[in-house]
């Protein structure tokens, strides 16, 4: 069982699918666990749809991929903040709103673009088997500037996430870490971009920190029960995909999705061992 | 009030004005609050109970007036205010402990950037005693009963320690027990030289147990002692007519007539 899950990982491409998709199931997993509790997937998903006109445009102007993401996935981070806060109307819909119109600006660019749109689609779906040394220094820098924000404004996530009105009620920037927050959703997606692509990129965010939700008690084991879940998904879902020929992201997704539903089920079955 | 009097108050409210969209919830409201005094806020559903405690603690766009902790604007100094909102306002599914829940009054004390230390913990581990929660300490705070779980956001002020508690309703709901135990430790607050402010729809808790009662409806319309203030005709400006006083021997009860609206 070992030798047949490890013996992919002899090839060159495939450890470096493998290093990368640790990295970005682990940092999806930390920041997942802020979505999941604030029931911020709509929004997770709203970012990873906008910031592929970023992509696009990054890609005519033959700039940087990441940042054409990053700057468009932030830029509509603000959107929603800014247009649910002017009242009328309500965040959903301005989330609504904001991406569907984003994404089709990324659609109506790539649509000009005469060839070679075979690599846009790979922004779309994912390709964690072409990931190239140079992206797994930038997951890796990116990575370590997420986890670094979260751990020095840990308490104060912690507080805002759980108690927003008494963190405002003691003089908490309440309004800043909800955007600090968004811009660590943000930066997530793009790092994840390459591995799972904007249309799958919401699974990785929000599924494995729902399974750790399942069986833990508090904040802290949360996150870390939340990484391993992305990371044995990760592992699996590659070797899978490798033996059965099929799209890696969408085989580390499914897997995912099959130890969130192997988990609700054990927890069924055996509420009293539910959550140590 | 005289223009030059000297605020000699711990909390003091001068000609509030707060409200969404621009249009005043609350208005012309006034009063201070000398240290060691334990207030009840009175006033119908809709009064502005809640939308007071909020433009004190600056959760609410204040239109006018001004809030002073000891004589010095309160946005400036907030962690001294401990608030205790009403009880369904968190998600109580969220995974943390009680004594996580506690711990998070320290915060503002600890800074930002550090971890709570041992004297952090102490000080959780002496809220947590004191509303006979230690037992309890590790439990998810959504396993907790109501009364339960509101005595843990009272231990969680009490860790913050701050000189003015508002407490939202900390009674509404919870059994008798709680609501003994709970006044028990707002006393003691109190006599500790704390100012206890309590939102509350019990006139004769606040008659036995209250030094001052602040009855609102929309605006001020009474504040002092209960005994000077629960008249027949300030309980009719607050809550219409449908409320009488009676006397019972020595003792004054105040008596809802329930067939009137």
């Amino acid at each position: 069982m070992i030798d047949f899950l490890l013996a992919p990982f002899q090839l060159g491409f495939m450890q470096r699918a493998l290093l990368g998709g640790l990295l970005v199931g682990a940092v999806c997993a930390l920041v997942g666990t802020y979505v999941v509790l604030r029931g911020l997937a709509f929004v997770g998903d709203a970012l990873a749809h906008a910031a592929f006109p970023g992509v696009v445009i990054a890609y005519l102007l033959k700039a940087n991929i990441y940042l054409g993401a990053l700057v468009f996935a932030l830029a509509t981070a603000i959107g929603i903040g800014l247009v649910s806060r002017r009242g009328r109307v309500s965040p959903d819909t301005a989330i609504g709103i904001l991406f569907a119109g984003a994404f089709a600006l990324g659609v109506l660019l790539m649509s000009t673009i005469q060839s070679y749109t075979v690599d846009l689609f790979s922004f779309l779906f994912g390709d964690i088997l072409a990931i190239s040394e140079t992206d797994l220094v930038v997951v890796g820098i990116l990575g370590a500037a997420v986890l670094a924000v979260i751990v020095l404004c840990y308490k104060e996530l912690l507080l805002t996430s759980f108690d927003p009105t008494v963190a405002e009620a003691m003089g908490y920037p309440v309004q800043a870490l909800n955007y600090l927050l968004l811009g660590l959703v943000a930066l997530t997606i793009v790092i994840a971009i390459q591995a799972v692509g904007i249309i799958l990129v919401v699974a990785l965010l929000v599924t494995p920190s729902a399974t750790a939700y399942l069986v833990t008690r508090r904040f802290l084991p949360m996150m870390i029960v939340g990484v391993l879940f992305s990371c044995a998904a990760v592992g699996m879902g590659l070797a899978l995909s490798y033996y059965l020929n099929v799209a890696s992201g969408a085989a580390i997704v499914l897997l995912s999705t099959c130890l969130f539903f192997l988990t609700l089920g054990v927890r069924h079955l055996f509420p009293a061992a539910a959550r140590s | 009030m005289p223009e030059k009097m000297p605020w000699r108050y711990c909390l003091a409210v001068r000609d509030l004005a707060a409200g969404y969209d621009g249009r005043p919830a609350i208005e012309g409201i006034s009063f201070g609050i000398a240290p060691g005094q334990m207030v009840g806020v009175i006033g119908p559903n809709g009064a502005g109970k809640s939308t007071l405690f909020k433009a004190i603690l600056g959760l609410i766009p204040r239109h006018r007036g001004e809030i002073l902790l000891h004589d010095v604007d309160a946005m400036g100094q907030r962690a001294l205010m401990g608030y205790v909102p009403q009880l369904e306002q968190v998600d109580r599914a969220f995974p943390v402990t009680v004594r996580d829940v506690v711990m998070m009054g320290r915060y503002p004390r600890i800074g930002w950037l550090r971890r709570p230390g041992r004297a952090d913990a102490r000080a959780v581990d002496q809220a947590l005693e004191r509303v006979e929660l230690l037992p309890l300490a590790e439990r998810r705070i959504g396993e907790l009963s109501g009364g339960q779980a509101q005595r843990a956001f009272l231990a969680r002020v009490l860790a913050q320690d701050p000189h003015v508690l508002l407490l939202d309703e900390p009674v509404s709901g919870v059994d008798a027990t709680t609501q003994h135990a709970i006044f028990a430790v707002l006393e003691a607050l109190r006599d500790g030289g704390k100012t206890v402010v309590v939102a509350t729809h019990d006139l004769n808790c606040v008659i036995e147990r209250f030094d001052q009662v602040l009855c609102i409806n929309r605006r001020l319309i009474a504040y002092g002692p209960p005994g000077e203030v629960f008249r027949e005709e300030v309980l009719e400006q607050t809550y219409g007519n449908h409320l009488m006083v009676v006397r019972v021997g020595d003792r004054q009860v105040v008596v809802a007539d329930e067939h009137k609206p």
